[in-house]
């Protein structure tokens, strides 16, 4: 019982009057209820786990193995950072029916994909707590997922047709970096129309490739360089820059009616970033996703 | 009076301690017993009523000026990509500086289990800087929730004015309560268990990377608090205040009492958001004529803006008081 709020303290137990004494009973009776309600609110944010709902396509580095995010979750400190470095806003923060998954940064790949186009991994470099680690160096070392033709029959490819104009329409408003067009700045992808005569555009724009081709044409050159470059020892020894294993290619297959298709075949290299279903002309929903419950099983 | 051991135990959410009449200065003895019978109720309301028509919300116009530019700092960082200032209240980085919120820190620790250097250095940076301006000045000064709640003040004093809403109060160790229960779920639970409903984080994030169902909560909270418990989360809930008050014990800038001129009439009291850290201007209450109020004060300025006597003033610990 606390003593009443008569001057002065004494040794003497103050005896308090019955109105005061249930004034402080139904005092006490709130503050439990509060506890219990306010504990209850903050513990309810353990459902969507629990339900397994909050499960989403993270940003490059994040600290997760397939369905599990319990380290994620907690190591995130939910301040956005690696939203504002991102150069084609890719990230965003999960509202607060994930529960405690709320503030933590997800990738909604269809409506704008990673596309490592901060040339760097800058979510990662800006993350303050690890929650994306620093563990990896280059995009080949993501683990984000893993692509899958999960529509196969709605691929354009697959029905041996190609592809003319906005990718994903006039007006669509994701980004993607096309190094031809400006190496520094990722563009709408709406300016940037395609004329396929069998549709690629998966493989023609999955990053992974576009780098593994960037460094063949540097090996090339190299080789057929009539001068001798002298390299500095730090760039010779960037050789694992190059992603070691390709990510998707157009595989020839035969059809029902015993005709040659070519079809997207996703490979041990794909990281998982989701570019392929960004760019994936199919309306509605993309014929190739990300399975975010998988990765590589190359390392 | 130890002022470190009465901080600690106001915020722990004991009633501030009262001395014995026999250890009081004699100083202070004579002030009170000089103020016996010669201050007429006329008197003290005339005085009163002087200083509101002449006073001003000076420290609270400042305040509130702070409060909206920090926050709308965040906010134009990240809409023109300034990248001044990064992140969010919970944690950012200023002109590359880490900073990060203790109490999510805290949470972070406790659920993840690692430290990486730069939350070493955020939360270093942070405690330094809250340690030389007051601890709970972050309160309301910064804390973006802390003006909602005072507009949510103004309605609920309003509606009790007009008797249409009774207060209902807490028991003040409840806050105590929580902040154990939260650390205990974090560590338990691997989880960061309060930051799912950090008013703090949520209003945050939610100016500057848009809104969201998050507000919802937000809303709840102050409803709460205009149609049933005054300041109810700041008061009886919020561990970010236990943790920045903790770290004000040690501060330099505190707000200091004096008995000389004390009406004892109370309208500090009535406009504080942590009113027993006031209970010090009660009559005979003090431990000596000049006393600083404990650290689980929040430095807003109210009490120093509407004291009709001047007894109330900002210092800081080695320089000469100022107002």
């Amino acid at each position: 019982m606390k003593k009443s709020s008569t001057p002065p303290k004494n040794k003497k137990k103050t005896v308090l009057s019955k109105k005061r004494r249930e004034q402080n009973r139904r005092e006490f009776i709130r503050s439990v209820a509060l506890t219990a309600g306010v504990v209850t609110a903050s513990v309810a944010g353990l459902l969507p786990i629990a339900q397994g709902s909050s499960n989403r396509l993270r940003p490059p580095g994040a600290l997760k193995q397939l369905s599990d995010e319990q380290e994620l979750f907690a190591a995130c400190i939910k301040c956005g950072q690696c939203v504002q470095v991102c150069p084609v806003n890719a990230i965003k923060l999960a509202d607060m029916d994930e529960g405690v998954g709320i503030g933590v940064p997800y990738i909604d790949a269809r409506e704008q994909a990673c596309d490592f186009s901060c040339d760097g991994l800058q979510c990662v470099l800006a993350c303050p707590t690890g929650a994306l680690t620093h563990d990896l160096d280059y995009p080949a070392d993501t683990r984000m997922g893993f692509a899958r033709l999960d529509k196969p029959r709605k691929c354009l490819a697959v029905q041996g047709k190609g592809f003319k104009g906005q990718a994903r329409g006039s007006e669509y408003k994701g980004l993607l970096r096309y190094d031809e067009i400006d190496r520094w700045n990722p563009i709408p992808v709406a300016d940037h129309p395609y004329d396929v005569e069998v549709c690629d555009l998966c493989v023609r724009q999955c990053p992974i490739e576009i780098r593994i081709a960037q460094c063949e044409e540097k090996e090339r050159e190299k080789a057929t360089s009539k001068k001798h470059i002298k390299l500095a020892r730090v760039a010779e020894q960037h050789g694992n820059e190059c992603p070691p294993k390709h990510a998707i290619e157009m595989q020839e297959m035969e059809n029902r009616d015993g005709v040659k298709r070519l079809v997207p075949a996703v490979l041990d290299g794909c990281v998982g970033c989701g570019v392929c279903e960004m760019i994936c002309p199919v309306e509605g929903s993309p014929a190739i996703v990300i399975d975010i419950d998988k990765v590589t099983d190359w390392s | 009076m130890n002022y470190i051991k009465e901080s600690l135990s106001q915020v722990f959410g004991n009633k501030p301690s009262r001395p014995n009449k026999e250890n009081q200065p004699d100083a202070l003895k004579e002030i009170y017993q000089g103020k016996k019978g010669k201050l007429s109720k006329a008197d003290v309301e005339a005085v009163r009523h002087e200083h509101v028509n002449t006073c001003c919300n000076k420290w609270q116009r400042r305040r509130w000026l702070t409060l909206i530019s920090v926050n709308l700092l965040f906010v134009v960082s990240f809409a023109f990509d300034v990248q001044l200032l990064e992140g969010a209240m919970t944690a950012s980085r200023f002109v590359g500086f880490h900073f990060a919120d203790l109490n999510s820190a805290l949470q972070v620790m406790l659920a993840y289990k690692h430290v990486v250097l730069n939350l070493v250095i955020g939360t270093t940076t942070v405690f330094i800087m809250w340690l030389l301006l007051g601890g709970r000045t972050f309160c309301s000064w910064v804390c973006p929730y802390h003006l909602l709640a005072e507009w949510a003040e103004y309605l609920h004093l309003w509606l009790v004015k007009k008797k249409i809403v009774t207060n209902h109060t807490f028991h003040r160790k409840t806050r105590s309560v929580f902040y154990v229960i939260f650390a205990l779920l974090a560590l338990i639970s691997g989880y960061t268990v309060f930051e799912t409903i950090s008013p703090t984080g949520i209003l945050s994030r939610a100016l500057i990377y848009g809104p969201g169902v998050a507000l919802v909560w937000v809303g709840v909270l102050l409803l709460f608090e205009v149609f049933y418990s005054r300041r109810a989360w700041c008061k009886y809930v919020c561990p970010i205040g236990v943790t920045y008050a903790v770290v004000g014990i040690a501060s330099p800038v505190r707000v200091s009492y004096n008995a000389e001129n004390c009406h004892h009439e109370g309208d500090c009291r009535k406009i504080c958001e942590v009113p027993h850290v006031l209970d010090l201007t009660i009559r005979g209450a003090a431990y000596d004529v000049n006393q600083d109020v404990s650290a689980d004060c929040t430095r807003c300025g109210m009490c120093v803006d509407v004291c009709p006597t001047d007894s109330l003033n900002f210092k800081i610990k080695g320089l000469d008081k100022f107002h």
